[in-house]
């Protein structure tokens, strides 16, 4: 019987999703009262009393809300040092925790028109828009792995992964893509991750 | 699957919670001033509630933040969330009566 199906061609259609692995960048986990988030936000120019689940932006940094007295900032991979001592300057004594863990984990992104029907194979997350909407941002699971999950735009989600967990992550992403028959599901390689 | 709320995150998948036990055990603020049979009963001695049961949950896998859940154990139904040093609130009115 396969022989009858081998000359269908499927239709051509867009790629349905694809990930990858972003490049190098630098991250601080940042944890503190109120008053040390907002004199840190002044310090970079970006505002860090964001409601919950919401990231904001700048030209250079994205500040990512963890919990009411964590954020996790996003960056240039050469801009660690910078951004580290400016907070620290600003905040002087005031009682807060600032830790670099840009080797810590690794950034992914997974794009396209079935980016949400991909993650959804493992996060458990309700990802509809009206639930999950652009700018949102969290900490939560995909399958085994704890990820922080960041939607970008409304088929574009950036993801934060301990890079022990990427390799399993890359993985899981590729399999949905077989399971659900999105055979031009891309996994960019990730070798870096193991 | 079961959905909890977290007080700062809102409504969430069970998955990413972790159960804390029953909630409002103190400890002993001077536990050297505790005698044995006390300590004892403060470390393994709990509830085995029917019915609504006040208990501690953490949003593990989210904020991280530990909270307060009123919780039917017959029905498995959460019937309130609250912050921890919050009081609990009032039961729904639509809220499963004891069962004598
Ligand atoms: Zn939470």
């Amino acid at each position: 019987m396969a022989e009858r199906y081998s000359d269908r061609q499927p239709p051509p259609i867009t790629r349905s999703a694809v990930l990858r692995l972003l490049p190098p960048a630098a991250r601080h986990v940042l944890r503190g009262a109120p008053s040390v988030l907002a004199t840190a936000g002044d310090a970079l120019g970006l505002s860090l009393s964001m409601p919950a689940c919401r990231a904001s932006v700048n030209a250079t940094l994205a500040a990512l809300w963890l919990a009411p007295d964590e954020r996790l900032l996003l960056g240039e991979d050469a801009s660690a040092a910078d951004t580290s001592s400016r907070i620290a300057q600003a905040l002087g004594d005031q009682a807060h925790s600032l830790v670099d863990v840009s080797h810590r984990q690794l950034g992914l992104a997974i794009s396209g028109p079935h980016a949400v029907t991909v993650l959804a194979s493992g996060c458990p997350l309700d990802l509809d828009r009206s639930a999950f909407p652009v700018g949102m941002c969290t900490r939560t699971v995909l399958a085994k792995a704890e990820i922080v999950l960041w939607r970008i735009a409304d088929d574009d989600f950036h993801l934060e992964v301990w890079r022990s967990f990427a390799a399993y992550v890359s993985g899981l992403i590729a399999e949905a893509g077989r399971e659900l028959a999105l055979p031009d599901l891309a996994v960019a390689s990730s070798d870096r991750a193991t | 699957m079961l959905l909890i709320t977290c007080p700062y995150c809102g409504t969430r998948p069970e998955l990413e919670f972790a159960y804390g036990g029953q909630a409002h055990v103190a400890r002993p603020q001077d536990p050297a001033a505790v005698g044995a049979q006390d300590w004892a009963d403060f470390l393994y001695m709990r509830d085995n509630t029917r019915g609504v049961h006040a208990e501690r949950w953490r949003h593990t896998h989210g904020c991280g933040r530990f909270f307060n859940a009123l919780r039917d154990t017959r029905s498995d139904q959460f019937l309130g969330i609250y912050r921890v040093g919050e009081s609990a609130p009032a039961l729904p009115p639509d809220a499963p009566k004891e069962v004598p």
